[in-house]
């Protein structure tokens, strides 16, 4: 499933990156720890995260992840907003906690 | 080839710089993608490391045909038990450092498992000297 079906399926807002939209996703990983996510999440994952710094594209960057949701409706930094351009990952938002977006993703991906 | 970078101790906002450099220069170099994803995995724990542990940092990256070689070397707090570091799990990490999920305590680990030699040395109270070795025809990982 692309980037793009998920967010219309799960309502996310896209606060940057657009241009990664088309993306496949093949599966994701639920961390805000960052080490934990370098050495564990999958290329094409989906990190689900309430991390909102800069450091969260780099990280999806490195390990070449689909892209990043941030939860509870918070709002990343101008500089990972900037850098998710940049990489082109998209920085996706939603109003729900962490529980109810892996709980959406997972039957959208794996049931 | 050789490049030197700096880097400053707390500075979070420039984290993870010299890795995506370095990335771009794999790239140019034309090395393989997944050695290349390693390497810069490997650089980018180690450049953190210096930004959440020590004062001020200097990257060397030496490439020749053969293996790339990282030295990271800072002046900080230094490791006084490295098997103990080496750990999953083991972190030191501060409250404002472990709330941007940093201090996992995988770090050290992440780079072991991305280089094919890494080596510590460290002085107590002076800083550590990090060298990272991996080799760029693929025979030796
Ligand atoms: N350059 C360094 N200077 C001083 N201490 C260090 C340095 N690098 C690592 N350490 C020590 O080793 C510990 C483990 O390092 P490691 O990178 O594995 O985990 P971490 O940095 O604490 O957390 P993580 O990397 O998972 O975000 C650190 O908490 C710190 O005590
Ligand atoms: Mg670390």
């Amino acid at each position: 499933m692309k980037i793009s079906e998920i967010v219309n399926r799960l309502n996310l807002k896209v606060v940057a990156g657009a241009d990664g939209l088309g993306a496949e996703v093949t599966g994701g990983y639920v961390s805000d720890l960052l080490s934990d996510v370098i050495g564990h999440a999958a290329e094409g994952n989906i990190w689900i995260t309430l991390q909102t710094h800069q450091n969260i594209v780099a990280v999806a960057s490195l390990k070449e992840l689909s892209a990043i949701i941030v939860v509870k409706g918070s709002s990343p930094a101008a500089d990972t907003i900037r850098k998710s351009n940049e990489e082109n990952i998209p920085l996706l938002s939603t109003g729900l906690d962490t529980f109810r977006i892996a709980g959406e993703l997972y039957n959208l991906l794996l049931k | 080839m050789q490049y030197r970078y700096k880097i400053a101790g707390g500075d979070f906002s420039n984290a993870g710089a010299v890795a995506s450099s370095v990335k771009k220069t794999l790239r140019q170099l034309n090395i393989d993608h997944r050695l290349s994803k390693r390497i810069v995995i490997a650089l980018y724990e180690g450049e953190v490391n210096v930004v959440a542990h020590a004062y001020s940092g200097i990257i060397d990256i030496d490439i020749d045909h053969e293996r790339i070689k990282i030295r990271i070397t800072d002046k900080g707090p230094g490791i006084v038990d490295i098997a103990k570091a080496m750990e999953e799990g083991y972190s030191t990490a501060s409250t404002q450092v472990r709330e941007m999920g940093f201090g996992a305590g995988m770090g050290l680990s992440n780079m072991k498992k991305n280089s094919d030699s890494m080596q510590i040395t460290s002085e107590p109270g002076i800083g550590t000297v990090v060298e990272l070795t991996t080799y760029l025809n693929g025979n030796e990982g």
